[in-house]
């Protein structure tokens, strides 16, 4: 399940094993300079690309402000193009409505192609649960669907995955020998043997990076080709995406749409842009005989007129990623979500749970690196600001809520602030072994923790130490 | 004679007062060498970061309250680390935004707070205050970690280095100087871990430029990395390398 949780101890013991995994570290490493790398070149070569975010930022921004408003419009537009629309308050209710359009058409083999929401709402598992075989596509999503993991990387699922654990993963499927395969080969593989399921699917469901409410249309961004087998190929096809990823009109549509693959993998475009505007119309070559729109709120909606409002402003791009220090040390698994890196942090707890997700608000230094490279500029550090302090207004906080609050107390007073550091240095004597604190708890792993000097600078200062210049 | 506006006050910080005081030392020396008195009002402590950044607001609102009340009077405040002033010039506004008691001064405090680098540079013609002390040209260079506060939150890449320059160094840049250390206040606790493993890369980072001093402007981030490196290289703060080479 993809939906795990995030506690201290459970965040710090994934890090622990990301961060001693010296492959793992370096194929991580290689990946995310290249998206660093890629990102930087493409939006340098646009002109005024600070203004287009900006402008970017404010579409968003005006569109979650009147949701309800261009999620009506799209329901409209999508009906009278005859699709049908659907609407799920809660994950469950999201797979329930997608597991009951499979049974209605006696549906066996469904493909996929790559659905963060599907990620979320736990699709796989409802559809194996009724029987129904569920077949990801996505080349990186079909790795970890055969390694039974989850999403290491918004947009690259299957990033922390050397060569050699997929040729295991393949050679275990496929049952052939593919010792000596190089990339080129891998992928041949996943083609051929995606290549049946395509064709076998019952069912094609995908994901929608964006739906525009004037055509009532859903648009993916691909790069392989599988999204638009999955949308086309079987009988019916089912997109299933946040309430929050509308556009207006196909304006705003384009404007996203410039800065979404620059900021994920720095192509102008990806390879392919798709527009599903409805099923396949009499004297139409190709194309389902139905489509469903399924519009997820699951936490959505609550967020609207909230401090965290701005977080659905998110293209889930994924740039965030790339450039978080503490991602780019603890790996992905350790946010047990979907949802990895900066925005999993805030949004994880926002979607499913503070409890559930305690570690995540911490899970940063709030360096601010995120904020720089978001397209629409998501305060990020901002918002995980406001999960700890609702973490302290909810009780959330164990003991360490006494010692911040004596700390607190002591620093509000000087004389008590005095009395308490002089003690300290006294205290600290116990515990010195060559001028290195050695406490009985340790606090900091590896790291010397830092030793009072015998003189405070007030102190010194009171004293008459501190020099004049010259 | 020192011209009575050239007063300014010291804001130390909780940490270089406690732990790094030579920092807060070397720190008086420079601005007296570019022509400042200094004045340390004695009543201060922290200012309140720590709780901030842990979501205990009204611990951090209390000792905001009670910093302002410190410096409010005070012509120009100083402070020798980038992330205690984004605290109070950025965030003590945000926090007392309900409280027009304190938020106005907040605001008057705000427009008077300066970075110790940022204050040399923008104020204090320090440029002209290391020439007149004629440094000598460092043979070797030094390196230069771009503190987050310092760098994304305060825009000042220019100023520190502009500085150190002034006083003679040379600066060798190390890849992703404005990359974490790892600290983030108590994130290197909550998460020390993930916390040194950070800290970790930017050292083998700064040690890749095979220069002599890893200088940062940020108490936190020298803290965060002589914990974890043996002098090699040392790691100082800006205020050290600033007062070592005009005296």
């Amino acid at each position: 399940m993809s939906v795990q949780g995030s506690t201290f101890p459970q965040f710090r013991q994934s890090a622990t094993i990301a961060i001693e995994d010296v492959r793992l570290q370096g194929a991580l490493d290689r990946a995310l300079s290249h998206f660093r790398e890629a990102r930087g070149g493409a939006l340098a070569a646009v002109p005024a690309v600070e203004e287009m975010r900006d402008h970017l930022k404010l579409i968003r921004g005006q569109t979650i402000a009147n949701l309800a408003h261009h999620l009506e419009t799209f329901e409209r537009n999508a009906q009278a193009n005859g699709a049908h629309v659907h609407w799920a308050r809660t994950a469950e209710e999201a797979s329930q409505i997608i597991v009951d359009i499979a049974r209605a058409h006696d549906v066996k083999l469904v493909a996929k192609s790559k659905s963060m929401m599907t990620d979320e709402i736990g699709l796989n598992q409802a559809l194996a649960a009724a029987g129904i075989e569920p077949v990801e596509t996505d080349l990186g999503e079909w790795i970890i669907q055969l390694s039974q993991e989850d999403p290491y990387h918004i947009i690259a699922p299957a990033v922390h995955k050397t060569k050699g654990q997929v040729i295991e993963l393949f050679e275990h499927e496929s049952g052939e020998g593919l010792a000596e395969a190089d990339i080129p080969a891998l992928t041949a593989v996943a083609r051929r043997m995606l290549r049946t399921k395509f064709l076998a699917a019952d069912m094609g469901v995908s994901g929608g990076n964006l739906a525009v409410a004037e055509t009532g249309s859903v648009v993916l961004v691909t790069n392989e080709g599988n999204g638009r087998m999955v949308t086309t190929l079987p009988r019916v096809h089912v997109a299933v995406m946040g309430l929050e990823k509308i556009a207006p009109t196909w304006d705003e549509a384009a404007v996203w749409l410039s800065l979404l693959a620059r900021s994920a993998t720095g192509q102008t475009l990806s390879i392919y842009t798709t527009a599903i505007s409805g099923p396949a119309r009499p004297g139409d070559v190709d194309g389902p005989e139905e489509v469903h729109v399924v519009l997820v709120d699951n936490g959505r909606s609550q967020l609207l007129n909230t401090p965290y409002e701005e977080v659905l402003q998110c293209l889930r791009c994924g740039a965030c990623l790339n450039v978080c220090p503490v991602y780019r040390e603890a790996g992905g698994h350790a946010y047990g979500s979907p949802y990895t890196g900066p925005i999993g942090a805030v949004v994880s707890p926002l979607l499913f749970g503070l409890e559930k997700y305690e570690a995540l608000p911490h899970a940063s230094s709030l360096c601010g690196a995120c904020k720089d490279v978001c397209p629409v500029r998501i305060d990020l550090p901002r918002m995980l600001l406001e999960l700890r302090k609702d973490q302290v207004e909810q009780g959330l906080v164990g003991p360490e809520a006494l010692a911040e609050r004596a700390v607190a107390t002591l620093m509000s007073n000087t004389s008590l602030w005095k009395l308490a550091t002089g003690l300290a240095r006294v205290g600290q004597r116990p515990f010195l072994q060559d001028n290195q604190l050695q406490l009985p708890i340790n606090l900091t792993g590896d790291r010397r923790p830092p030793t009072l000097p015998d003189k405070s600078f007030r102190q010194m200062w009171a004293d008459g130490e501190v020099e004049s210049g010259d | 004679m020192i011209d009575q506006q050239k007063r300014i006050a010291l804001f130390v910080t909780c940490v270089i007062d406690q732990l790094m005081p030579e920092v807060g030392v070397d720190t008086v020396k420079v601005l007296r060498r570019a022509g400042y008195e200094v004045d340390f009002p004695a009543e201060q402590t922290c200012c309140g970061q720590p709780f901030f950044n842990s979501g205990f607001q009204d611990e951090a609102r209390r000792l905001a309250r009670r910093t302002i009340d410190i410096l409010a009077d005070q012509e120009i405040v100083v402070l020798p680390s980038g992330s205690c002033t984004t605290m109070i010039r950025q965030e003590y506004p945000h926090l007392l935004a309900n409280e027009p008691k304190y938020y106005y001064r907040a605001l008057r405090l705000a427009k008077k707070t300066f970075e110790l680098s940022e204050f040399l540079m923008k104020e204090a013609h320090w440029g002209e205050t290391a020439v007149s002390h004629q440094p000598a040209p460092q043979p070797n260079p030094i390196t230069y970690h771009d503190s987050c506060h310092m760098c994304r939150l305060l825009g000042l890449k220019k100023e520190p280095r502009q500085a150190l320059q002034a006083a003679g160094y040379a600066i060798q840049e190390m890849e992703e100087s404005e990359r974490c250390c790892g600290f983030g206040g108590l994130f290197s606790v909550r998460m020390p871990e993930v916390s040194n493993a950070m800290t970790a890369e930017k050292l083998r980072q700064a040690q890749a430029t095979q220069t002599t001093t890893l200088v940062t402007a940020d108490p936190g981030c020298l803290m965060q990395m002589r914990g974890l490196t043996d002098n090699q290289p040392p790691v100082e703060h800006i205020a050290t390398m600033l007062e070592r080479a005009t005296r």
